[in-house]
């Protein structure tokens, strides 16, 4: 344990009262915005709800209402927690956060919309072999991602490794800006535009109330999760993986090859901000240069609430994320009266980070480190 | 012993490191033969986890050749060195402390390929260690210092070495456990194992070796038989606490 660990009966200072206060602040807005949220269900015309609605009554949230806010945050908060995982791995085996990975995702974003367009030229993209060619634009925007990646690590991070931490982490706030402005100079500035989706897909489907498309970003974010966690728990280059992530010296001495599995880590996780890339095009139907930053930042946001370097905690910080960003606004600041809560949903991202990181510093799923376990 | 007519599996030939412009090891002859009990003793910071290391390719040597074989190896990587046969039981453990035991063992075969051979080291580890078998699911670093040491042994027999380096096998271990640790190392070189191992516990490592050599401040000062530098008045003062 470290020094960081407050020694019992030890006199508070005044930076702890702050942040004591903070946490009953926000721990005691959320409590009751959520029982605002439960009385107004039940009674739109509550006293509460008449003060925080400037003496009218509130309006309930209706059942499909309520449900597509949950549906909308798990497809969101299922490509944050992809993108989360790569720079969660990047941190896991070479301890520093790699601030080009939103741009790998917008390369896949990218990628997804030249192929569409290609192939909506053809007539295939709103055709019957609409499934082959998704399948073909997610594969293609994947591997193009896969190789930002690794040509980012072997160009710009393999040449720092041994130094000090902070040199790679600057290095990769420099590749993001390149990565932001060669898409400009090679596609202009402007947003670019993904081909209307088949009918099909922008439906809702009757009885369970889900957006098609909505559900196959849910169902291909969980494939590429759980073909990722298999990959790093049960096979012989995930156990590689671990292994370098926790000691390189001694992996080493296994046999493994250092150099090769910290390739292997940079492109399964340009693989999983890939498939995000392409999903996100696919919902949002738009790209431009800097689409990888707002959701770069809010995955970081994910790895850091789940705890950085853990997996698990990767992909649910995401999921929790997206769902937070998508509920609070009706759920908890609508209730306590807050004019066009739906703006503040960047703001709901981070105001959860600092609350994570107020009530455990190391994420929800994160271990306390050593400083002896890092490389 | 009759040394001369073998070819070494390990050799050092005037091995020098430096850690940056430090100069650690300095002009260091070493050589191991197949299916020895070698020992290297030394006071702390005297270069012995250097040497191991410097064998196994973990630290490059300024000038001098390291010998596998007869082969120099000098820039050949760690695994062509393990793939070959040598492998560590390295200082403090080093376990992968978040994987579970299980897994440790298995990265210990990660070169290798005879799923049949893998599984026989297996079993033949789970026989020695029982106590390993118990907590295959457990992670590593959960476990006592003893059942550390052991499946920091079991991972580096599952490569199924010819020569085993140990770097103080004995650290931390009670009283009681380092007798059953020498009796263990001895059981694994009646299966016909080299073993190259650096102690602080002088007369328990020289009373179960062949030969041995002591390193001050990075030389060889004294390079002899097991039984020669038991009895040496030298070693007998600075390090078997003799006045
Ligand atoms: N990576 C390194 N960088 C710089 N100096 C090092 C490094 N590793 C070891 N040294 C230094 O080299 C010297 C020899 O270290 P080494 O670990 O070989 O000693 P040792 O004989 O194994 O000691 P002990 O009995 O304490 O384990 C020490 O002075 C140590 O501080
Ligand atoms: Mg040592």
């Amino acid at each position: 344990m470290t020094a960081a660990v407050k020694v019992k009966g030890a006199r508070r200072t005044g930076v702890d009262w702050f942040l004591l206060f903070l946490r009953v602040l926000l721990i005691g807005l959320i409590a009751i915005g959520l029982l605002a949220f439960i009385a107004q269900q039940i009674d739109p015309n509550n006293w509460f709800a008449r003060l925080t609605h400037d003496g009218e009554a509130a309006s309930r949230l209706s059942w499909p209402q309520f449900r597509g806010l949950i549906v909308t945050g798990l497809s969101q908060g299922a490509m944050y927690g992809l993108i989360a995982l790569g720079y969660s791995m990047v941190y896991g085996v070479l301890g520093f956060i790699n601030f080009a990975h939103g741009e790998v995702f917008m390369v896949g974003a990218f990628t997804g919309f030249i192929m569409s367009n290609k192939f909506d030229e053809a007539g295939w993209w709103d055709g019957p072999i609409f499934i082959p060619v998704i399948l073909i634009t997610i594969l293609v925007s994947t591997l193009v991602a896969t190789a930002t990646a690794v040509i980012m690590e072997r160009v710009a991070y393999r040449p720092l490794r041994g130094s000090p931490r902070l040199i790679p982490l600057i290095t990769s706030i420099g590749v993001s800006f390149f990565i932001q402005n060669a898409v400009i100079l090679l596609f202009g500035p402007g947003a670019k535009g993904y081909p209307p989706n088949p009918d099909w897909l922008e439906e809702t489907i009757p009885v369970v109330g889900i957006e098609v498309k909505k559900l196959l970003v849910i169902v291909v974010a969980a494939i590429s999760m759980a073909g990722l966690w298999y990959f790093v728990e049960r096979t012989k280059t995930g156990k590689a993986m671990r292994a370098v992530a926790e000691d390189k010296e001694i992996a080493s001495l296994m046999g493994i090859d250092v150099n090769k599995t910290i390739v292997t880590t940079f492109a399964v996780g340009g693989a999983m901000a890939g498939i995000a890339g392409i999903l996100w095009g696919i919902l949002f139907k738009s790209v431009i240069a800097t689409t990888g930053f707002l959701p770069g930042i809010k995955a970081f946001t994910a790895a850091v609430v789940g705890g950085v370097g853990n997996l698990g905690g990767a992909m649910a910080g995401g999921v929790s994320l997206g769902s937070a960003e998508a509920l609070a606004p009706l759920m908890l600041l609508e209730p306590l009266g807050v004019e066009g809560p739906s703006q503040l949903r960047d703001a709901v991202v981070f105001t959860l980070l600092i609350l994570v990181l107020l009530v455990k510093p190391t994420g929800l799923f994160g271990e306390r480190l050593s400083s002896e376990d890092r490389a | 012993m009759s040394n001369a007519t073998k070819t070494p599996i390990l050799e050092f030939r005037n091995i020098n490191t430096h850690y940056g412009a430090v100069h650690i090891l300095k002009d260091v002859n070493l050589a191991i033969y197949p299916g020895e009990m070698v020992c290297l003793l030394g006071g702390n910071a005297s270069g012995k986890s250097t040497t191991l290391k410097t064998l196994l390719g973990m630290v490059t040597p300024t000038t001098g050749e390291v010998v596998l074989d007869g082969e120099v190896v000098n820039d050949k990587p760690t695994s062509y060195r393990v793939e070959r046969g040598i492998t560590m039981v390295p200082e403090n453990r080093r376990l992968f402390k978040r994987l579970s035991v299980g897994e440790n063992l298995q990265l210990g075969a990660y070169l290798r390929n005879d799923k049949d051979g893998i599984k026989n080291d297996l079993e033949r580890i789970y026989d020695m260690f029982p106590r390993v078998k118990e907590r295959l699911t457990q992670k590593a670093g959960t476990l006592s210092g003893g059942e550390q040491q052991m499946v920091a042994m079991g991972r580096a027999l599952m490569a199924s070495p010819r020569v085993l380096l140990m770097d103080e096998p004995s650290m931390g271990l009670a009283p009681a456990l380092v007798q059953t640790n020498f009796e263990l190392i001895q059981q694994i070189h009646e299966e016909g194992i080299a073993i190259f191992m650096v102690e602080q516990n002088a007369n328990m490592a020289l009373s179960i070796a062949d030969r041995g050599w002591v390193l001050q401040t990075g030389k060889v000062v004294l390079d002899d038989t097991a039984d020669a530098l038991l009895q040496n008045p030298d070693l007998r003062k600075s390090y078997l606490g003799e006045a």
